[in-house]
Formats: structure tokens, C-alpha cells, sequence
């Protein structure tokens, strides 16, 4: 059994972020995203801007900073890819302490960092402020095709049902004396996920029938029709406007 | 109300499940279809909302045969409750799973909220309405997975096993529950306690063919009928 709300990433609480709607969420991480994404490289300023209006929208939404922060251990492999870019990239060199590095590609791993970074932290206010099944519902109101919508859905209401299945597997390999020490005992595993796949495949079917006898058509029944008032995407449009006046006012200063 | 006549069915490898089946279940009845693992009690159970198509035969709900043509009208009349709750709930949340079924007949708004409500408090799991299926214990999603067929208002209620997996308490309250409902129901089982607690009538479903019918109580009492199909009373109890 998981926690009683929603997914592992998501942080109950009932601030303004987390009342708006998902679908306004959703296209505000985008367009946050893309101002950041847009913003020319050279200068810092924008990005401690951009950084601030983010740390804002975190406050407001009274997610604990530090609740963000060891989540986004998801970013390490992508900085240690930035930290490496300096030493390969190739290039007139600076000297950086004791190391003669490239310089575009210290300004490469800078922006990867700092952009990022910056969409690591955006997304994590997103899925912390919001509830799986909001996000589901949300995409479905941004005109997510049908089909995505209903994966999304029933991968939503599944994960757990087949991580019990798995476990009950292993549960029961385990009380026959089984242990996974050496490669040698790989084929063991792949027989338990083949049987996995099986069960899974199966319980599809079945799903799928039980669908079918409530009428089921192709098309499942809005969760929910949530719609937006005007003041909603007011609220949900202040930190991507901020981004995208930044983002501008960087680009013609870069001029 | 229900009527199967001469229904014969083979799988698509072959094997052949059922072997002209007669059966009758007239309205209000409350009738437990018995049989032992691979009788083709599932089979059967299948062709009745028309999900498997017969190879000879016909079944027929209320006079309206089933046929591809009506399958929406036959799966409205025949509400089917399936053996695991996790095949039947699929949904995020318990009242859009109770949803499912009217919107698909076409409800929505407040007539639809109403049924989800009506359905919720007839199996007692109004207050969970808002939860995940996955976060309720098994005899709670065996509930709701009758609040859901219940919602769309079935003329005949068919229970696949319903007392499966579940503890004493919660094998009374479904029983409980299916005695204060005013629907036909026809429960497909081998818990023939159950049977008794529940149904008037009994029907033994053997390799294929109907192979008893008659008051539950002068079936159980019957040893050889019983011992034919495979059908054992638990130890210790005899039905007198």
C-alpha cells in the first residue's frame, strides 16, 4: 500500500499552486521551460532571475525547499555530463585553478547546468503540487489523444497492483530457498519477469473484458471536466511571464 | 428473464467448453450455478452479455436475444461482477470507477452523480468515494466492484465466485448486501455453503451440460448428484 495521496513525488498541502487546475500547470511548466530553454547563454543575470521567480513560486506553494532539493538527486547524471564537457570540449583553453580547460565548453556546461537545473526544480514544484490522477485528468483537457490519456490512466491504477504481483514473486521464489548471488542466476530472474509479462498481459485481457461488459466503446468517461477561470490561469501565467519578459529583456541586451 | 437455449461454444484451439446448455432463470429468482474448476462455468457466464458469441444455441435477456447488434441494451440488462476486484476497478478514483458503467450508457451530471451515490451506499462504501481502489482492503474493492455493476441498474446481477478470498466477515456482509438487493442474481460458485445462505435454486454445471437442477437444499442433500461434477461439502457439514 503507498501513501495515501496520490504518488511518491507529490507533497500534500493546499496552497494557490496547488488549487490550479493540472491543465494550467502543465502548459505553465512548458512555457517556463521554453523561456528558460530561449535564454541566451553569455549572461548570468537572467538565470538568477529566473531562479528567484522560481524559489518564489516554491514558497508559495509552502513545498519545503529541502523536499524539492533531495529530489533532485534525478539531475546528478546530467551534471556529471556537465562537469566532463570543460575537459573534452575543444577550443581556445582558460585556465581554471589548476586545470587549462575549453572555454565554449565551460560556457556549455554552464548552461546545461543552470537550464537544467532550472526544469529539474520547475517540474518537481509541479509534481508536488499535484495530485497523479489531476495530472491524468489535466492532459486530458490539453486534448491528449485518447489513447495516452487512457495509458497514462491505467498505468496509474496498475504500477502497484503488478509491484505486489512482483513482489508475491519473489516472496515466494525467495521462501524456496532462492538467492540472486552471481549472473548465474539471471535466467531465474528472467523467468520471473517473463511470468510477469504474462500475468500482466493477461490480467489486460481480463480487465479488458470486465471494460467491455459495462459497455465500454473506445472512449472512457472524463475524469472530471475541470475548468479554468480566467483568475486560475492568471495566477498559473505569472511565472512563465516573468520568464518570458527575462528571457526577452536578455535577448536584447545580448544585442 | 434469462434464457439459454441449446448453447454449445468451442475455443478457437478446439477445445470444446460447453455442450448445449438449458437453462431458465425466471425474474426476482436468486439462482447459484454450480460447478468444479472447468466445468465451463465461466464460458457460459461469458456468452450471457454476448462477450463470447455462440457457436450453436441462443441466450436471450427479457425476451431480447443477444446478438451483436444489442450488445450495449444486453450489457445494461446483464451486470457481471468478476472474480478479481483489480480486473474490475480500474479507475483513479472509487466513484469514477462507479462511473464507468452509466456514463457509458450515456448519464451525466447530477443524474450520474446520483447513481454513483445510490450505488456506493447499497454495498455500504459511500464514505470511501474519493479513495483509490488500491488503498481499500479486498473485501472493500469486492464491494465496490458490485456498486459498479449495480450503478448501471442490471436486470440480472451474475456473481463470478463472490465469496473468493474473503474473510468470514466480509463473506457475511456481501451476503447481507446481495439479500437486501432487489435484482435477479444468478452466482456462479463451488462454495456450496454460500449457495445455501444465499439461493433458492440450484443448477450443476458438468463438463459441458446441465447436469442438475432443483431447490438448493434437495441438491446438497444429494450425494450422488454432488459426486458426479465433483461437488463436495466442506468436512463436517452435511445439509439435511
Amino acid at each position: 500500500m503507498g501513501a495515501g495521496h496520490g504518488h511518491t513525488l507529490h507533497y500534500h498541502g493546499h496552497s494557490a499552486i496547488h488549487r490550479l487546475p493540472a491543465h494550467v500547470k502543465i502548459v505553465a511548466l512548458v512555457l517556463f521551460v521554453l523561456a528558460v530553454v530561449a535564454t541566451p547563454r553569455e549572461a548570468f543575470w537572467p538565470y538568477a532571475a529566473h531562479l528567484t521567480a522560481l524559489v518564489g513560486a516554491v514558497l508559495v506553494s509552502r513545498v519545503p525547499l529541502s523536499y524539492i532539493g533531495t529530489r533532485m538527486v534525478v539531475e546528478v547524471p546530467f551534471v556529471v555530463f556537465a562537469l566532463l564537457v570543460p575537459f573534452v570540449a575543444i577550443g581556445p583553453r582558460v585556465a581554471v585553478g589548476p586545470f587549462e580547460v575549453s572555454a565554449p565548453g565551460l560556457v556549455a556546461a554552464w548552461a546545461l547546468l543552470a537550464k537544467g537545473t532550472l526544469g529539474v526544480i520547475a517540474s518537481l514544484l509541479a509534481a508536488a503540487t499535484t495530485e497523479a490522477r489531476d495530472l491524468v485528468a489535466g492532459f486530458e483537457r490539453l486534448r491528449l489523444p485518447q489513447p495516452l490519456v487512457q495509458i497514462m490512466s491505467f498505468m496509474l491504477r496498475y504500477t502497484e497492483v503488478v509491484a505486489g504481483e512482483l513482489s508475491r514473486m519473489r516472496i515466494a521464489r525467495d521462501s524456496r530457498g532462492f538467492r540472486a548471488r552471481s549472473i548465474r542466476q539471471w535466467p531465474v530472474l528472467g523467468h520471473t519477469l517473463g511470468a510477469l509479462f504474462i500475468r500482466s498481459y493477461e490480467r489486460g485481457e481480463r480487465v479488458h473484458l470486465a471494460m467491455l461488459s459495462r459497455g465500454y466503446a473506445g472512449r472512457l468517461p472524463s475524469l472530471h471536466p475541470r475548468t479554468a477561470t480566467s483568475g486560475e490561469w492568471a495566477v498559473g501565467g505569472i511565472l512563465p511571464g516573468v520568464a518570458v519578459l527575462v528571457c526577452a529583456a536578455a535577448l536584447v541586451i545580448a544585442r | 428473464m434469462l434464457d439459454v437455449r441449446g448453447l454449445a461454444f468451442a475455443y478457437p484451439d478446439g477445445h470444446q467448453a460447453l455442450f448445449g446448455v438449458d437453462l431458465h432463470v425466471h425474474r426476482g429468482e436468486r439462482v447459484a450455478l454450480l460447478g468444479p474448476n472447468g466445468a465451463g462455468k465461466t464460458t457460459l457466464v461469458l456468452h450471457l452479455n454476448g462477450i463470447l458469441a455462440a457457436g450453436a444455441g441462443t441466450v436471450s435477456v427479457s425476451g431480447l436475444e443477444v446478438t451483436t447488434n444489442n450488445l450495449a441494451e444486453i450489457r445494461r440488462r446483464v451486470g457481471i461482477i468478476f472474480q478479481d476486484p483489480d480486473d474490475q476497478l480500474f479507475m483513479p478514483t472509487v466513484r469514477d470507477d462507479v462511473a464507468f458503467g452509466p456514463a457509458n450508457l450515456g448519464l451525466r451530471g447530477d443524474a450520474l452523480d446520483t447513481r454513483v451515490l445510490r450505488a456506493l451506499e447499497q454495498v455500504g462504501m459511500d464514505a470511501f468515494i474519493d479513495r483509490p481502489p488500491h488503498h481499500l482492503s479486498y473485501g472493500q474493492r469486492r464491494r465496490v466492484a458490485v456498486a459498479t455493476v449495480l450503478a448501471m441498474e442490471p436486470e440480472i446481477l451474475i456473481m463470478d465466485e463472490p465469496s473468493s478470498n474473503l474473510d468470514p466477515a466480509s463473506r457475511r456482509e456481501l451476503a447481507d448486501i446481495v439479500r437486501a438487493l432487489d435484482v435477479t442474481v444468478l452466482m456462479v460458485t463451488h462454495d456450496l455453503p454460500y449457495a445455501l445462505e444465499l439461493c433458492e435454486r440450484s443448477v450443476i454445471l458438468s463438463d459441458g451440460v446441465i447436469a442438475g437442477d432443483g431447490r438448493t437444499r434437495e441438491v446438497l442433500a444429494d450425494a450422488d448428484l454432488l459426486a458426479r461434477p465433483r461437488l463436495e461439502l466442506p468436512y463436517g457439514f452435511t445439509v439435511v
